[in-house]
C-alpha cells in the first residue's frame, strides 16, 4: 500500500497549446478509494495515464510512496491498472491472463498457480480459468481484469472508467461489487469516471476536474453540499443545482431544498413559481417551472419532490427554499462566498 | 453476367493447365508435328535427372531462405515505422518501391551490383583494402554465392510488400493491450513475442503465404542474374521448365517439370483460404 502524490503536475500535448492537465497537486491517502471526476475531455483520463506512467508529465513530479516515479517505467512503479476495454490478452486463457503479471515479474514459477487461484477465488471466476476472453461475457472479462490487476498485491490500483463498458443493470451489481472488493483488499485505489453516480457511490474523496484544472477535492458529501464553484455545483446532481444571478452574486440552491412553502419550516426564502413540466419518475418527481415577480422573476428552476400530485400544469405555487441551503458564488471568479442575507423579492 | 470470367478462366486458366498436362504425358517437342503418348516417361526421365533435384532443392532453399529473412525483417521494420517521426512518409514510400518496380528492373539492377568486374559492393571491398583488386568473390560466378545473391534479391523484393501487411496488422491491435502489458511488468521483448507477435499469427500467416507463392513460382530473378547458372546450380523449378521446355525446345519435359509444382501450390491455395476465411470469421 502507497500514498500517490502529484506537484503542480502539467501536460501540454501540443506545444502553445492548451494544458490537457494544469498544475493538479493531489495526495491520495493510505488505502483511500480516490474518485477522479469530470466531463469527457477534463484531463482525468490523462492525470490518471501519467501515474501509470503510460503518459510522461510536460513538468511536475508524480510521487509513489514517498518516492519521486517520473523517470520509472510503469513496471517500476508497482502500480496495477485495469483499463475501459480490460485489455485482456485475446490468445491467452484465462490463467494464463492472470499469470501474466506474475511472469512478467519474474515472479517463482512454482508460485504461479496459488496465486493466480487466489486471485481468481477473490472474484469468483475459479471456473472459468481455462476460458478465452472472447467467450466471457462483459462483466466475468471485467472481474478477469481485475484478478490480473489484484494478482501480484500491487502497491496502488488505477482503473480507468472499468464499468462504462456494461450495461445498466450489470453495471449497479459490478460497482457494488468494486467496493466490497476495495474494502477486503485496502489496496489505495484512484478510480476515473465521467459518471457523477459511480463518483459519489464509490468513492471516498473526489477529485473534481475540468479543462485539465482542479475544481475541488473532497468528500462526496463535501463536493456535493458545499461545492467549491459554480462548475461542480452543476456538473453533481441530477437535476443540477439551481443558479441565479443576483448582482454581483451567484445563489444557488439544490432541486430538493426547493419545495412548496407549506412543506418549509424555519428561516425561508420564498417566491411564486409557474409550473411548466412535471415528471413522475417513481420514487421523486421533477417540477420544472419559471419563476414569477421578485428579482428572479423570469429564472428557470428544477424541484425535486417526493410528490407533486397536488400541483397543476400551468399552475402558481409559493415555493420556498430554507435560509441556510442557499450556496453563495462570486459572480466572476465563480467561487463560493460566505452566506449572506439576501432578498429574492 | 458470368460469362466474361467463365472466358477468363477457361481461355487464360483451364486452357494452358490441360495442355500443360496432356503435354507431360506426350513426347511433344518445337517443330515436331508428330505427337505420342508416352505415360509416365517425361515423370522418370525428369526425376533421375540432376538439375531437377537441384532445381526442388533451391526452389525450396529460395522460398524458406526468403520467408524466414523476410519476416524478421520486415517485423523489425514494422516496429520501426509504426509511431510516427519526422520523414515517416517518405521513408514508407521510398521502402516500398522495391515491391511497386517491375521484378526485371530490380533484378538487372542486383545484376549489375553484383556484378564480376562493375560491381560496387566488390568496389567497396576492395576500397576498404579488405581484397586485392580484382579479388573480390565473384557473386555470380559461384555457387554457395550465386544462391546467397538470388535469396538476397527475392528478399529484398518481398520486404517491402510484408512491411506493410505487417504495419496494417500491428495497426489493428488496441493500443490498450501493449499498455496493459507495460503495466503488468512486461518489457519491450516480453511484449513483443508473448503477446503482440501471437496476435499477429493470422496476419504473418497471410504474408508468409502470398510471399511463398511469389518466390516459389517466380522465375525472373533467376533467369536475369544467373540464367540458372553456374553449372545449373542456382536453377529453380520455374526457370528449369522455361530452359528445358522452350529454349531446349523439349515442350514435354518442361510441361513435367511445371506440373510438379501444382501439388504444393494446391497445398498453399488451400492454406490461404483459409487463413482468408478464419479473418472473417473473427
Amino acid at each position: 500500500m502507497a500514498v500517490v502524490e502529484t506537484r503542480e503536475l502539467t501536460k501540454v500535448f501540443k506545444e502553445g497549446g492548451l494544458g490537457a492537465v494544469n498544475s493538479v497537486n493531489l495526495e491520495t491517502r493510505e488505502g483511500e478509494f480516490l474518485v477522479f471526476l469530470g466531463p469527457s475531455g477534463s484531463g482525468k483520463t490523462t492525470l490518471l495515464r501519467m501515474i501509470a506512467g503510460l503518459e510522461a508529465p510536460t513538468s511536475g513530479d508524480i510521487l509513489i510512496g514517498g518516492r519521486v516515479v517520473n523517470d520509472l517505467s510503469p513496471r517500476e512503479r508497482r502500480i496495477a491498472m485495469v483499463f475501459q476495454s480490460y485489455a485482456l490478452y485475446p490468445h491467452l486463457s484465462v490463467y494464463k491472463n492472470i499469470a501474466f503479471p506474475l511472469q512478467a515479474q519474474k515472479v517463482k514459477k512454482e508460485l504461479h498457480k496459488e496465486k493466480v487461484e487466489w486471485a481468481a477465488a477473490l472474484l469468483g471466476i475459479g471456473a472459468l480459468l481455462e476460458r478465452k476472453p472472447r467467450e466471457l461475457s462483459g462483466g466475468e472479462r471485467q472481474r478477469v481484469a481485475l484478478a490480473r490487476a489484484i494478482v501480484r498485491e500491487p502497491a496502488v490500483f488505477l482503473l480507468d472508467e472499468p464499468l462504462s463498458n456494461l450495461d445498466a443493470k450489470l453495471r449497479a451489481s459490478a460497482r457494488e461489487e468494486l467496493e466490497r472488493f476495495h474494502r477486503r483488499v485496502g489496496t489505495t485505489t484512484i478510480y476515473v469516471t465521467h459518471d457523477q453516480v459511480e463518483a459519489m457511490a464509490m468513492g471516498d474523496r473526489v477529485l473534481v476536474l475540468n479543462k485539465g484544472v482542479v475544481h475541488q477535492l473532497g468528500t462526496p458529501a463535501e463536493v456535493y453540499d458545499n461545492p467549491a464553484d459554480t462548475f461542480v455545483a452543476t456538473f453533481l446532481g441530477s437535476p443540477p443545482m439551481n443558479l441565479a444571478e443576483l448582482a454581483e452574486l451567484i445563489v444557488g440552491f439544490r432541486p430538493e431544498h426547493l419545495r412548496p412553502s407549506s412543506s418549509v419550516t424555519g428561516d425561508a426564502v420564498s417566491f411564486r413559481l409557474k409550473v411548466e413540466n412535471i415528471e413522475y419518475l417513481g420514487a421523486e418527481w421533477i417540477v420544472s417551472g419559471t419563476v414569477v415577480g421578485g428579482r428572479l422573476g423570469g429564472k428557470k428552476v428544477f424541484s425535486r419532490l417526493t410528490s407533486a400530485q397536488d400541483l397543476a400544469l400551468e399552475g402558481t405555487y409559493d415555493f420556498a427554499v430554507p435560509q441556510r441551503e442557499l450556496k453563495f458564488f462570486d459572480r466572476s471568479t465563480e467561487k463560493r462566498i460566505e452566506p449572506r442575507a439576501v432578498s429574492l423579492q | 453476367m458470368l460469362a466474361p470470367a467463365v472466358l477468363y478462366i477457361l481461355l487464360l486458366v483451364a486452357g494452358p493447365f490441360l495442355l500443360a498436362i496432356f503435354y507431360a504425358f506426350s513426347d511433344a517437342r518445337i517443330g515436331n508435328t508428330q505427337l505420342h503418348f508416352v505415360g509416365l516417361e517425361n515423370f522418370r526421365s525428369i526425376l533421375q535427372s540432376p538439375s531437377f533435384r537441384i532445381a526442388v532443392r533451391n526452389s525450396f532453399i529460395f522460398t524458406i531462405g526468403s520467408q524466414i529473412v523476410v519476416i524478421i525483417a520486415s517485423s523489425i521494420l514494422a516496429i520501426a515505422l509504426e509511431r510516427p517521426f519526422r520523414g515517416r512518409g517518405m521513408l514508407r514510400f521510398l521502402m516500398l518501391l522495391p515491391w511497386v518496380a517491375p521484378i526485371a528492373l530490380g533484378a538487372i539492377g542486383w545484376k549489375w551490383i553484383l556484378d564480376s568486374i562493375y560491381s560496387v559492393i566488390s568496389w567497396v571491398l576492395v576500397a576498404l583494402h579488405l581484397y586485392k583488386p580484382f579479388g573480390a568473390p565473384m557473386w555470380l560466378g559461384e555457387p554457395h554465392l550465386a544462391i546467397a545473391s538470388v535469396l538476397l534479391v527475392h528478399s529484398w523484393r518481398l520486404i517491402p510488400f510484408s512491411t506493410v501487411i505487417l504495419l496494417a496488422g500491428r495497426t489493428a491491435i488496441p493500443k490498450d493491450i501493449p499498455e496493459a502489458a507495460a503495466v503488468d511488468g512486461a518489457g519491450f521483448w516480453r511484449t513483443e513475442f508473448l503477446i503482440l507477435l501471437p496476435m499477429m499469427m493470422p496476419i504473418i500467416s497471410v504474408a508468409v503465404l502470398f510471399g511463398i507463392i511469389f518466390t516459389f513460382t517466380d522465375m525472373t530473378v533467376v533467369y536475369i542474374l544467373t540464367a540458372g547458372g553456374p553449372f545449373d546450380s542456382t536453377q529453380v523449378l520455374p526457370s528449369l521448365a522455361f530452359t528445358l521446355g522452350i529454349q531446349a525446345s523439349d515442350l514435354a519435359a518442361g510441361a513435367a517439370i511445371s506440373l510438379t509444382l501444382v501439388p504444393l501450390l494446391v497445398i498453399i491455395a488451400y492454406l490461404m483460404l483459409r487463413v482468408a476465411h478464419r479473418a472473417e470469421v473473427t
